[in-house]
């Protein structure tokens, strides 16, 4: 296969108490591929994240990575004391202290040459994603994980940290896995959307994602007939806590 | 008489610097990490570990380091409930802590205890003995610092971000609390229990204004607490006031010189 798997959530399950989190989420990832994550708030998108990275483990199910793969993660967002003095350079750096032409080199990627010397309390909101992103390419990553890394940036920034995502996935032929909330915006930058609210309610190519029941479900029909028009019967609906309460998961590819 | 007296200043200044050297690293990362409060809280169990120590009759610096790691192992383990915020249950340990130590101490009737020098420091309390841990301690608290900054200061920026890049951040984490607690067992009888924590926090304030790197802000808070304990020693001998207090002053003092300093035009 030309897209062997870099990682996988097999039948991952994860629950806060009685709060069920993620429910039976099957989920591969592959590189050369950006993977978008869309769900509405508390849909889980950043817990999924978090097994994935190993930072949370699943109640139930398991995840699976590539043998010596590298994950270059983008937090949602990092708050940093601003009583530690930290340059964008040092902040690079550690804790591994890659060579000054690697960070010049990671800057220059993502159009931030010019913030090395800043203090990282100095930063807008678009220069601390820059930031965040040349961190995660320092680490010559297999699979780029990115939490909404758009957020705070304002929408010119935010189509221009897109098309950066977009050329870096080409170039490097990572793995990309990113959340977003907005499908609109990553709409051109995605190949394959997953429509998360607890368990997968659809997923597939995005324009296929868009026209589903099921996303049209949770975002709204007026949201979604601005990028498709055809409509069909509902497959399930959600509950109040976004359970399952009639029919059952589509789960697989509507595309 | 003039002369054991100058040879326990001399202890009392070479113990304090010691301390305040190692103390200033450490302080940084309890600013950064916003750990006042624990360390607050680890200095306060200290008096509990003088009473057991007294009890089982073990040396005390130990016996204090120990108490301290057993109450920060014990607050780690509370923080996985969710039903008591974090600073609740720190103001709920540290007056624990501190009134067990009271009790315990004042049910020892056949040893007695000066209270006065545990809790506000005593500048005659250190004893050649005292000095040789202290020295030995702080080496091997100044070299683990030396060995673990890099990986301290990673999990200080993002515990997330550093254990997804390889990093176990729950074993830096103890490393950094076990560290605290021997520089609170060290600073104890010179500073008392009470003030142990500005001896961390105020030097490394005073430093942020004057530092452009981590590094920086560390070796100036080592200097800066150096400064304040040499202050703080010599007011204590010249007007006779307790050293804990007078060494707080001392470095109050400097963190308001630089704080109101002019800043430098680059």
């Amino acid at each position: 296969m030309s897209n062997p798997d870099l990682a996988r959530l097999d039948s991952v399950s994860l629950r806060f108490g009685n709060k069920s989190v993620l429910n039976n989420v099957n989920l591969p990832l592959h590189n050369d591929c950006i993977t978008t994550l869309i769900g509405p708030n508390g849909a889980g998108k950043s817990s999924l994240v978090k097994v994935l990275l190993g930072l949370v483990k699943p109640t139930e199910g398991s995840v699976w990575t590539k043998p010596g793969l590298r994950i270059g993660y983008m937090p949602q967002k990092i708050q940093i004391d601003r009583t530690l003095p930290l340059s964008v350079k040092r902040f690079l750096q550690i804790p591994y202290g890659y060579k000054l032409d690697d960070i010049e080199a990671a800057l220059a990627s993502v159009g931030a040459t010019q913030l090395i010397d800043y203090s990282i309390h100095d930063l807008s909101g678009g220069e601390m994603q820059r930031t965040l992103l040349a961190r995660a390419l320092l680490r010559n990553p297999d699979l780029l994980v990115l939490d909404e890394p758009v957020q705070g940036v304002d929408i010119n920034g935010q189509t221009e940290l897109y098309r950066l995502i977009t050329d870096i996935r080409k170039e490097r032929q990572c793995g990309v896995l990113m959340i977003s909330h907005d499908l609109h915006l990553v709409m051109s930058s995605t190949d394959h959307v997953v429509c998360l609210n607890k368990h997968i309610c659809c997923s597939g190519h995005p324009e296929a994602v868009s026209a589903d029941p099921a996303y049209i479900e949770l975002f709204g029909a007026s949201h979604a007939s601005t990028l498709a028009l055809y409509n069909h019967h509902h497959n399930h609906s959600h509950d109040m806590h976004g359970n399952v309460v009639e029919g059952d998961c589509c789960g697989g590819d509507h595309a | 008489m003039g002369v054991i007296m100058l040879d326990f200043i001399i202890y009392a200044l070479i113990a304090g610097i010691s301390v305040a050297i190692v103390a200033g690293p450490l302080g940084a990362f309890v600013v950064w990490r916003r750990m006042a409060y624990f360390g607050d809280t680890l200095a306060h169990s200290a008096l509990l570990g003088i009473a057991l120590g007294i009890l089982f009759d073990i040396n005390l610096s130990l016996a204090v380091v120990l108490c301290c790691v057993a109450l920060a192992l014990g607050l780690v383990a509370m923080q996985r409930q969710h039903w008591i915020a974090t600073d609740t249950l720190l103001g709920i340990m540290a007056h624990s802590a501190l009134s067990l130590g009271l009790v315990a101490i004042s049910l020892l009737d056949n040893v007695r205890i000066d209270l006065q020098a545990y809790l506000f420091g005593d500048l005659l309390a250190i004893t050649p003995e005292d000095l040789k841990w202290i020295l030995l301690g702080g080496i091997a608290v100044l070299a683990a610092i030396y060995w673990l900054w890099k990986p301290l200061l990673a999990i200080t920026i993002n515990e997330e971000l550093a254990q997804v890049e390889g990093i176990q951040v729950a074993r830096y984490r103890l490393a950094l609390m076990l560290l605290i607690a021997m520089v609170i067992a060290g600073a104890m009888k010179l500073v008392g229990v009470l003030l142990i924590t500005s001896l961390l926090i105020m030097p490394a304030a005073a430093a942020r204004r004057i530092s452009a790197t981590p590094e920086q802000m560390a070796i100036f808070a080592s200097m800066l607490g150096s400064i304040a304990v040499v202050g703080g020693i010599a007011l204590s001998w010249f007007a006779d006031t307790p050293a804990g207090p007078s060494v707080v002053v001392c470095a109050l003092l400097i963190f308001l010189l630089i704080f109101f300093a002019p800043r430098a035009r680059a």
